[in-house]
């Protein structure tokens, strides 16, 4: 059974703390949050309160492929900066990096615009702290997924799955996607950063991340980085739900390759639920073929499918169009966002046609195409090559999000999203999942809410015992669902009394 | 929703790829275009960070997930 896509997007930024010596990553990453709450709390007439994050229900070491998995051992950072946001997101430290966990959105044009809300939380985030730090002092972000010395973070997409499809399913039908998606979706990189690589074997390729990938399948998300993730932490009823929690792809500055990233992947992983995925559409070396395909801007290099035979990333990418494209004639659109999947279906046909014809003509779409045109224009006009250092400046300064040295910011990228529609994302949840319900308690009760994650929200009501709203339906607590109630209910008592009725 | 058309895939010239529009110089839109790529790279310089070394040296991240 296909169940609604309902997905988020998860970005660790880069971060710098410029004007020092003394540079930690984790405090850079403390302050950054900190001067960005302190604001909101300051601010006049705010009703907000601070929530902290709920641990309960964090197990990142379940294996989706049941024992035998292993633990990876990682524990959550419970003792740093964790906050709830009234916009339904989760903004805090992990791993050494500023991280906003963006809200559940129901479809591919709701995941752009709180992106793009996530991007603007961090730019306020620097402007807050810049108040804060001593002159001459600045933090500044970067939404990329590399320093160019083999260091990698991520920007990870989540999607709701059906419990019931087959694990090892999800696994054929996905890897064949997140291995050719990155023709549309890779933000570029100068160079490589692949194992016992020369830095400048490669000159420019289309992924970020694609040199950090050297497994199929596994928990890991650190190291040894597997194309598909297992963890099983779904967030929601594990009896009806899984959570696919992807973690090959790039940060993107595109909203059009945003846009494509995920509902193409909302498309094709329906696909795989409604059992349409074709058997024969299987890589034969999925770790080589992701590097293979990132390196290759002509996008012609056949890949080995396991029957023998081959085809390129571009050839994949159409048969999964076409088989998308069908799926929605046969099944319809509410499960894969309504609308908003017949915009992806005509978006994702015309990057293809595009990058079929000239790999380099999606300029105002594709991140990699965007930022290789300019490189490669600079580097023609300097006479230099491509290990000149500027050039390698400027790969990552097309990352920076301060809006006056953002580089992707003055190639003409199309716009989705509208300026005030993404002000307003700042503040207010998606109305149509349960982060609805998430960001309506902490806009209207926060001082009553101790904490709160995906799946509950933790009120104290003033007597012997917390009370935890559980949310365990993703689709459930949306503005259509529970906005009169919210009108209704002056304090968070009368909420609670309403919703045991 | 409408029956959507069968997808036709372009075909694809056997020469090699076009090109990127900047280089059709020769062309009305072509000098466009390449007037256009110069006053962005002029942009660009005053963007660029003053010390690109010392900045591309300075950019470590530590791994994240």
């Amino acid at each position: 059974m296909v169940v609604p896509k309902i997905c988020g997007i998860e970005t660790e930024y880069g971060i710098t703390h410029r004007g020092t010596e003394e540079s930690n990553p984790i405090t850079a990453s403390s302050l950054l949050i900190n001067a960005y709450l302190s604001g909101l709390q300051h601010a006049p007439g705010s009703p907000m309160a601070r929530v902290e994050w709920d641990f309960e229900d964090e197990m990142p070491g379940r294996d989706a492929r049941g024992v035998g998995g292993g633990d990876v051992g990682y524990e959550p950072e419970t003792h740093l900066v964790n906050a709830v946001l009234t916009n339904g997101s989760r903004y805090y430290v992990d791993h050494a990096h500023p991280e906003i966990s963006g809200p559940e959105c129901a479809d591919a044009r709701s995941a752009v615009l709180w992106d793009r809300a996530s991007d603007a939380i961090a730019q306020r985030s620097m402007r807050a702290a810049a108040t804060i730090l001593p002159e001459g002092q600045e933090l500044v972000v970067y939404k990329n997924n590399s320093d160019g010395k083999g260091n990698s973070y991520g920007c990870h997409e989540n999607y709701l799955m059906d419990r019931a499809t087959p694990f090892g399913r999800i696994v054929h039908g996905a890897t064949a996607h997140f291995v050719t998606r990155q023709i549309f979706c890779g933000a570029g990189k100068v160079g490589t950063e692949a194992p016992g690589s020369d830095r400048f074997a490669v000159p420019f390729q289309v992924s970020q991340r694609a040199d950090f990938f050297e497994e199929e399948v596994g928990l890991e998300t650190t190291l040894k980085r597997p194309i598909v993730n297992t963890r099983d932490e779904p967030h929601a009823d594990a009896r009806l739900y899984r959570r696919l929690h992807v973690i090959v792809g790039d940060a993107n500055l595109s909203e059009v390759a945003t846009f494509l990233k995920v509902g193409t992947t909302a498309l094709v992983l329906a696909l795989t639920e409604q059992d349409l995925f074709p058997d024969d559409l299987c890589l034969a070396t999925p770790v080589q073929a992701i590097r293979l395909v990132s390196c290759d801007l002509s996008l012609r290099r056949p890949l080995r499918l396991a029957d023998g035979t081959t085809a390129t990333a571009l050839d994949i990418q159409w048969d999964l169009l076409e088989r998308c494209s069908k799926y929605c004639n046969n099944f319809g659109t509410d499960a894969v966002g309504g609308d908003v999947a017949t915009d992806v279906l005509d978006r994702w046909e015309s990057v293809l046609t595009q990058l079929e014809v000239d790999p380099l003509a999606p300029a105002t779409t594709v991140d990699w195409v965007a930022k290789y045109r300019l490189l490669d224009a600079y580097r023609e006009r300097n006479a230099c090559g491509w290990n000149d250092t500027r050039l390698q400046a400027l790969d990552l300064q097309y990352h920076d999000l301060r809006p006056e040295r953002c580089v992707a910011h003055r190639l003409g990228l199309e716009r989705i999203v509208g300026d005030d529609e993404v002000l307003w994302a700042i503040e207010n949840p998606p109305p149509d999942t349960r982060a609805y319900f998430r960001g309506r308690c902490l806009q209207q009760f926060a001082t009553h809410v101790v904490a709160a994650n995906w799946d509950s929200v933790v009120f104290d009501l003033g007597g012997e015992t917390l009370r935890r709203v559980p949310m365990m339906e993703p689709s459930r607590g949306t503005d259509h669902h529970v906005a009169r109630l919210f009108e209704e209910c002056p304090t968070p008592a009368d909420l609670i009394g309403r919703l045991q009725q | 929703m409408a029956e959507r058309e069968r997808i036709q895939k372009p075909s694809r010239s056997d020469s090699e790829p076009e090109p990127a529009a900047t280089e059709h110089a020769g062309s009305p839109s072509g000098e466009r275009l390449k007037a256009e790529m110069d006053d962005l790279l002029d942009e660009i310089d005053e963007v660029l960070e003053a010390n690109a070394e010392e900045f591309v040296n300075s950019y470590i991240q530590k791994g994240g997930q």
